[in-house]
């Protein structure tokens, strides 16, 4: 179910722990990586390759906030909205996604490319307002405008890579 | 008076300061080499003993006494795990150490393996840094292939592994053993202590658990020794911190001070003084877990372990959340209050269920519902949620309620009025 690549980074994420079950967050991710959720097929397959129970790659996955257990957007914009941001004003920031993208809390536009969700302290509370684009690294100090510039910016690179294939 | 010294940020600012090349031009691994050639053990643990440092991940834990924990004759394998999993609101220090001088932490947390004769050493990175995690790879790539992870240390028989590992999006996995149990592939779910880590930790072996920036201290105390870091603060706290400043000032950031710096100097001289000139209102001096304290108290406090306990508060993760006369503190504690029930892991009753009813007590007032009643109730709830929780989550949650009401009662009595404003005028719909 995995790319070879991510096969060999399971195999070398085993090596470093006594217990297989160790492995688990990190192989999530991996997975995750490739295909932008984890399905309950994942879930099995990930079970039968670490050598543990279904159930405990469920509790895991249904436990920690940043696994999809459902299909998200291309791209999951995650805004902090915690009282450090707020001060300095988030909610302006996801009010104005959600009205610019047409759509609420948690939900996905309609050509599967944007999802918004409201998520608690991501450590860049200095550069507040701020927000997350799947697991990249950080685009702070937002203003209407860097936000404009950022929805512009990841449309061209979706419409790049599905032109490539 | 001359500059203040720096000892966790002295790298910081200096172009590729994360790059093995620059931290070595910069001292970088004379303090492992000096341990592991020349010191014992032994020695190494009592140099931080002697430094009086504190651990920076928000309990204040003397690390020295913390390692002296750790069971010499145990035959079991022992583990260095490495708190990275900063997530406590207003709190953004630990990410700087990993951006601008991972080596440092890895020398930390060789050190640490040398003294307590582990061989390895796990550090615990929050999901939402996979782009730190990716900083702190390349660093201990680098390490590893100039012979100072691995095997035989610099020649000497002395060897230990180095990994990073992601967490997932969990604010509990935060607190030592629940992070503990993460790591070990399961819930974040916190353990019953004792037994303390140090004795039964990590797959059940002894484990020492540090946060980012105390196991980066440790080199600078080695290679200077204990007694000179300890000098750069309080007799009681020793040494220098990093704080993390946000909110209403006009250049938040990351400051490293002496313990014992005021408050007032950090806020105007370091921070450039509260924004658009406006008056401060309040300020949250150790991340959201720690009481607030009023602008008048916080104008006259000194970051250090027992002078912010006389105003009621603690600094806690070293997080500085400033408010100016705009901000609303009923409002600003609704938002922790979503956060923590939020965060609540769902182990214990009184908070998981606590944390659900305050959100939604204060919800209904937020919204103009609230009634007189609303006050006390949140004071009783909170009552059985603080103390009687199975982790410091649920001490977390109710703390800086109480002190918000305390301190700020015109805020919640605005909030309350709100309500029968809104009952005597009708709707403009
Ligand atoms: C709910 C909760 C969250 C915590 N989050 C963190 C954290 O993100 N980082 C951290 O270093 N310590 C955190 N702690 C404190 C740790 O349990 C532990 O005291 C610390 O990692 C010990 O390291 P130190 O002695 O070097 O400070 C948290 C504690 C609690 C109760
Ligand atoms: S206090 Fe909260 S976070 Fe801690 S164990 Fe109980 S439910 Fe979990
Ligand atoms: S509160 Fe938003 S990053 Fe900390």
């Amino acid at each position: 179910m995995l790319t070879p690549e991510r096969e060999k980074k399971i195999d070398e994420l085993l090596t470093r722990y006594p217990s297989s079950r160790s492995a688990l967050l990190p192989a999530l991710w991996v997975a995750q990586e490739q295909y932008g959720w984890i399905s309950l097929e994942l879930q099995r397959y990930l079970a039968i390759r670490l050598g543990i129970t279904p159930e405990q790659v469920r509790e895991v996955v249904t436990f920690y906030s940043m696994y999809n257990d459902r299909p998200v957007g291309k791209y999951h914009l995650q805004v902090c909205c915690t009282t450090p941001c707020m001060l300095m004003g988030s909610d302006d920031v996801i009010g104005y996604l959600e009205k610019k993208l047409d759509i609420g809390r948690g939900q996905t536009t309609g050509d599967g490319l944007f999802t918004v969700s409201q998520v608690e302290c991501l450590g860049s509370c200095g550069t507040a307002p701020m927000l997350q684009v799947n697991r990249e690294k950080y685009d702070e100090n937002l203003t209407t405008e860097k936000v404009d510039a950022l929805l512009d910016r990841l449309r061209t690179q979706a419409a790049a890579e599905g032109s490539n294939g | 008076m001359a500059d203040p010294v720096k000892v966790v940020s002295k790298r910081f600012g200096i172009p590729d300061s994360h790059t093995l090349d620059v931290y070595l031009q910069h001292d970088g691994y004379v303090a492992l080499e000096k341990a592991v050639k020349s010191m014992q053990p032994a020695e190494v643990i009592d140099e931080v003993k002697k430094s009086a440092l504190r651990g920076r991940g928000g309990a204040g834990f003397p690390t020295g006494m913390k390692w002296g924990f750790v069971p010499k004759d145990s035959p079991k394998p022992k583990y260095i795990v490495c708190n990275a999993d900063e997530s406590e609101p207003g709190t953004f220090k630990d990410r700087a150490v990993m951006e601008f001088d991972p080596h440092s932490l890895i020398e930390g947390c060789l050190i640490a393996a040398y003294a307590l004769g582990s061989h390895t050493c796990y550090i615990y990175i929050r999901g939402e840094y996979g782009w730190v995690q990716d900083i702190m790879d390349v660093a201990i790539r680098e390490a590893y292939a100039k012979g100072y992870c691995g095997k035989n240390i610099l020649g000497t028989d002395f060897s230990c592994d180095v990994y990073t590992h992601p967490g997932a999006g969990a604010y509990i996995c935060g607190e030592e053993t629940a992070l503990l149990n993460s790591l070990e592939g399961k819930r974040g779910h916190p353990r019953i202590k004792p037994p303390f880590p140090a004795v039964e930790g990590l797959y059940g072996c002894p484990t020492v658990v540090n946060n980012v920036e105390t196991l980066a201290t440790v080199p600078w105390i080695i290679q200077h020794g204990g007694d000179t870091f300890r000098q750069l603060g309080t007799e009681k706290s020793g040494g220098t911190r990093l704080v993390s400043v946000c909110g209403h000032v006009n250049k938040p950031g990351v400051y490293e001070i002496p313990l014992g710096y005021p408050m007032k100097d950090l806020l105007e001289k370091e921070c450039g003084g509260i924004r658009n000139g406006n008056k401060l209102k309040a300020v949250i001096p150790g991340g959201s877990s720690v009481p607030i304290i009023t602008a008048e108290e916080a104008y006259r406090v000194k970051l250090d372990f027992e002078s912010i306990g006389e105003v009621g508060s603690m600094l806690g993760s070293g997080g500085v959340i400033v408010m100016d006369e705009t901000a609303d503190v009923f409002e600003s504690t609704f938002r922790l209050v979503h956060f923590y029930k939020h965060e609540s892991c769902g182990w214990c009753t009184p908070c998981r269920d606590g944390g659900d009813w305050m959100e939604q007590i204060f919800d209904r007032i937020s919204i103009g519902g609230g009634r007189s009643e609303d006050l006390d109730l949140i004071t009783s709830l909170g009552r059985n949620i603080e103390g009687k929780s199975h982790c410091a989550l649920g001490d977390a949650l109710v703390w800086p309620i109480t002190s918000a009401m305390k301190k700020f009662p015109e805020d919640f009595q605005r909030a309350l009025d709100r309500g029968k404003k809104l009952l005597r005028e009708p709707a403009a719909v």
